[in-house]
């Protein structure tokens, strides 16, 4: 189920950022969210400054746990992405849906799990 | 050929004047500011407006906080990665590091100024050390529960007789490790204060202790000038009920302000200030204002409480006038406003600017910007004068 919506939001996400149809996109087995190079730069650096307030500026955790890859190394990307986007309702973990896209949240996962953000 | 030889002289003496007057100097008005990114910080100079020198290797030091000895010679800054940091602000060097823990969230002083304590969240409790040498005087592990899990513990401040006061996260509980008879601390627990606690204060008189809750709609408050000191819900209910707003960044309880006979307090999940009486602690208004506040810091007089705010509205800074209740001047410095620290006396305020590296002070009566200084990503901004009050 989370492959099948994460799958959905790659293709999304890639449709709505390069308004190319997704067949011209990137392989979507890939799993790979676009987004451009400055773009990136701005979400590693929201990701260390805003989730940092949080999770620790090193991610090393604070009152949110570890977001390196070790920590999240037992959950898929699509489901990183998904709670980054809903939040985790009871807890101060907010959801980001409204300011970071979905194509977004899937490269910030994606980079958390592969230790990309530094 | 004299008068040349006592003009030496007294060039010589000028000189050496000049060098002691150098040296010698009072740290009252100094103060440090917090450069995150780079483990540094630099020593300011309130009254100059300018800094004196930057102290490098103090390992991480996002969400660093310090205390100061009671001479205000020494800042105590705390790290994030468990570093404890004994600063010389005359010198503008490092005295002695300790990395006590993994991961920490802040520190206090006793009011005696021989212990300093900090806040750890891996492992999750509380270690006090000897503020002259940084050596270690006592271990409370913050364990809870049949299995005894370590909570992750925050709000932890000094209050009066040689006590620290902090809170379990995780646990929902409030300890208070009393030190008035020596190293060996006595540990009194208050439980079920309420869900997950995240920050607490001490009032200045240091009587009360009151407890922000994440997971629950009002605030814990315990008395602890009463003979059984017990927990009492406090603005029970505020939200009414309503859905949260997102939280992008957590309030910080220490800056609420107490404003005269009100205190102003940064609402969560609301983009208000909740204005409490100071004696009934009940609710008596509200001021919208324009985001998810994170501090909300009187001015020393408490005629002004200054409001700073959470992503994506870190931008701006609202000013309120205590008696009206009016917002009456609002400004931009600019993403990211991370902190405010008021002279003692409350006639300028300096705001750090992280994203454009720069702290900016300003005029609080005419808003007028005084200065900026150049700073790497600055955070907190703390002045000596803090050494006097207690909580700070
Ligand atoms: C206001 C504080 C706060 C901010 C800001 C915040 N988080 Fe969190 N986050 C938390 C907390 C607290 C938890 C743990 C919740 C729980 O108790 O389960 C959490 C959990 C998570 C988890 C789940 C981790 C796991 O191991 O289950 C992920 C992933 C995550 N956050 C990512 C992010 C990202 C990415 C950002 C920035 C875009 C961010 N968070 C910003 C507080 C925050």
């Amino acid at each position: 189920m989370l492959r099948h919506v994460g799958f959905g939001l790659i293709i999304l996400g890639v449709f709505a950022l390069n308004g190319k149809a997704p067949s011209e996109a990137r392989a979507a087995d890939t799993r790979v969210a676009e987004v451009s190079g400055e773009r990136a730069a701005a979400l590693t650096y929201l990701v260390r400054q805003d989730c940092g307030s949080c999770h620790g500026m090193t991610l090393r955790g604070g009152l949110g746990r570890p977001l390196l890859p070790d920590a999240l190394a037992g959950a898929e990307v699509g489901a990183v992405a998904e709670v980054i986007l809903e939040g985790i309702p009871g807890t101060p973990m907010p959801p980001w849906r409204g300011l970071l896209s979905e194509a977004e949240a899937l490269w910030i996962a994606r980079a958390l799990k592969e230790g990309r953000i530094e | 050929m004299k008068s040349l030889t006592a003009a030496l002289a007294i060039l010589l003496l000028g000189f050496c004047a000049e060098l002691q007057a150098a040296e010698l100097r009072g740290t009252g008005d100094l103060g440090i500011v917090i450069e995150r990114a780079s483990g540094s910080l630099q020593v300011i100079d309130v009254t100059q407006r300018r800094a004196l020198g930057r102290v490098q290797g103090l390992g991480d030091l996002s969400h660093a906080s310090a205390v100061f000895s009671p001479d205000q010679r020494y800042a105590f800054v705390f790290g994030r990665d468990g570093g404890l940091t004994k600063v010389d602000l005359l010198t503008q060097s490092i005295v002695k590091r300790v990395v006590q823990a993994g991961n920490s969230i802040g520190g206090a002083i006793s009011d005696d100024g021989r212990l300093v304590a900090v806040s750890n969240y891996e492992p999750g409790g509380v270690r006090v050390f000897d503020s002259d040498t940084l050596a270690p005087v006592a271990d409370i592990p913050a364990s809870y529960g049949a299995k005894g899990a370590l909570s992750k513990t925050v709000g932890l401040v000094d209050a009066p007789g040689r006590r620290f006061v902090f809170t379990l996260y995780d646990a929902g509980e409030i300890w208070i490790a009393d030190f008035s008879r020596g190293g060996d601390p006595v540990i009194t627990k208050f439980e079920d204060v309420g869900a997950l606690p995240y920050d607490a204060l001490i009032t200045g008189d240091g009587r009360h202790y009151i407890a922000g809750l994440f997971g629950e709609d009002g605030l814990a408050r315990l008395d602890l000038w009463a003979a059984a000191p017990k927990v009492e819900r406090l603005l029970d209910g505020y939200g009414r009920g309503e859905e949260k707003l997102p939280v992008y960044k957590m309030p910080h309880l220490e800056g609420w302000a107490l404003a005269g006979k009100r205190f102003m307090l940064p609402a969560v999940g609301r983009h208000e200030i909740l204005v409490v009486d100071a004696d009934t602690f009940q609710e008596v208004g509200r001021v919208p204002v324009h985001g998810q506040p994170i501090f909300a810091v009187a001015r020393p007089d408490g005629r002004q409480v200054w409001v700073n705010f959470a992503h994506p509205l870190n931008d701006t800074v609202q000013v309120i006038d205590v008696p009206s209740q009016k917002i009456v001047h609002e400004f931009k410095p600019g993403p990211t406003v991370l902190h405010l620290e008021f002279t003692p006396r409350g006639h300028e305020v300096w705001i750090s600017v992280r994203d454009s590296d720069k702290v900016e002070v300003y005029d609080t009566r005419t808003f007028e910007k005084l200065a900026e200084l150049p700073m790497a990503k600055p955070s907190g901004i703390f002045f000596a004068a803090r050494a006097q009050r207690i909580g700070l």
